[in-house]
């Protein structure tokens, strides 16, 4: 039975997306036969960011709906085979998306890959509440802003009582922090929340810190998950994630604002 | 002098605002507000108080915490010195 990952954070434009993309990456790098989900139906993006927007066929509401078989609908990716994206539909209403449509759906999902990434939609409306309900894990994206802090605690609370774990009285969703667009310099002005600040309020096990990195803007522009710009912070602190995801214990990397001077540059490694 | 520096440092700091002003919030937040008769409480508290001391409008506070089946009502009111 595959594993479910819902990639979520009650506020919008934190890198949800951007998330997902580049951890159903990682995920098929290491060699895991991987899906990733767009439940945004009517704004999606996953696609956009996967760089596949010219070969969506079929989307999901199709799939739940009967129009079209998921094979029909998962769109394989170019870079690697053990990769696919299921879009989200562009034109139907979000109310497509039901309990039953969406768990029928993954149980066959299931049977082909070993995981299972649902990219939220902002909010708390059905797209946010199906992509979590039949959720094992759940990785919440949070910007050090106070907006982003205070949604991602509702979302751990909505998480806590609203899945099917919840419902069957099964072990809770493994909840993890994501703590994105993270910039050292300004923490160390005063001007942003630490780390630790963050941490403290929504005491969730931290799986990864991605700093503000201008390479997150140029991946999307090129439809290229950022995880695979292995130069860029962003890309190496999302590689660390999806391998603490899987287990290893690496340190946090990208923290501190350390710039290496012409010494440093001369004698670099 | 010292309450000068005081507040500049403050306002320099403003992540430090930011994290005191999310724990408050997150507590009442989690805490979902309480019974719906509260406010309406709260007024009725502060205008029974106001007939014998003159105190701010924010003198009186009133929570209710929840402790597995027992809830508890917590008044806080704040008389001047």
């Amino acid at each position: 039975m595959a594993r479910v990952i819902v990639v979520t954070s009650g506020k919008g434009g934190v890198g949800k997306t951007t998330t997902s993309a580049a951890f159903a990456m990682g995920l098929a790098e290491r060699g895991f036969r991987t899906v990733v989900i767009d439940f945004d139906v009517g704004l999606r993006n996953l696609d956009l960011i996967m760089g596949c927007e010219r070969r969506v066929v079929y989307d999901f509401v199709n799939v739940i709906q009967g129009d079209a078989n998921v094979g029909q609908a998962l769109i394989k990716d170019k870079r690697n085979p053990n990769l696919f994206v299921l879009p989200a539909s562009q034109t139907r209403d979000k109310d497509a998306l039901t309990v039953e449509g969406v768990g029928k759906v993954l149980e066959e999902l299931g049977r082909e890959f070993e995981f299972i990434v649902c990219d939220s939609p902002a909010g708390i409306e059905r797209g946010a509440t199906m992509a979590m309900y039949y959720a094992d894990d759940a990785i919440v994206v949070t910007n050090p802003e106070v907006s982003s802090v205070r949604d991602s605690d509702r979302m751990i609370g909505i998480l806590s009582s609203k899945s099917r774990r919840a419902e069957q009285n099964m072990e809770g969703i493994r909840e993890f922090l994501l703590v994105t667009r993270y910039s050292p310099e300004r923490v160390k002005r005063g001007e942003m929340l630490a780390l630790e600040d963050v941490q403290e309020i929504l005491s969730l096990d931290l799986i990864g810190v991605i700093p503000e990195s201008t390479a997150v803007l140029n991946a999307s522009n090129a439809g290229v998950p950022v995880i695979l710009d292995r130069e860029s912070s962003a890309g190496q602190a999302y590689s660390d994630m999806v391998a603490r995801y899987l287990g290893e214990d690496l340190p946090h990397r990208f923290l501190s604002t350390e710039k290496k001077g012409l010494f440093g540059r001369l004698f670099r490694g | 002098m010292a309450l000068l520096d005081f507040f500049k440092q403050r306002k320099s700091n403003s992540a430090a605002l930011a994290k005191e002003r999310l724990q408050i919030l997150v507590a009442h937040d989690r805490r979902g507000g309480g019974p719906s008769y509260l406010p309406q409480l709260q007024r009725d508290l502060l205008a029974v108080i106001r007939k014998y001391v003159a105190v701010d409008s924010d003198a009186v506070s009133v929570n209710v915490e929840r402790d597995g089946a027992q809830e508890i009502l917590e008044l806080n009111i704040i008389l001047p010195e």
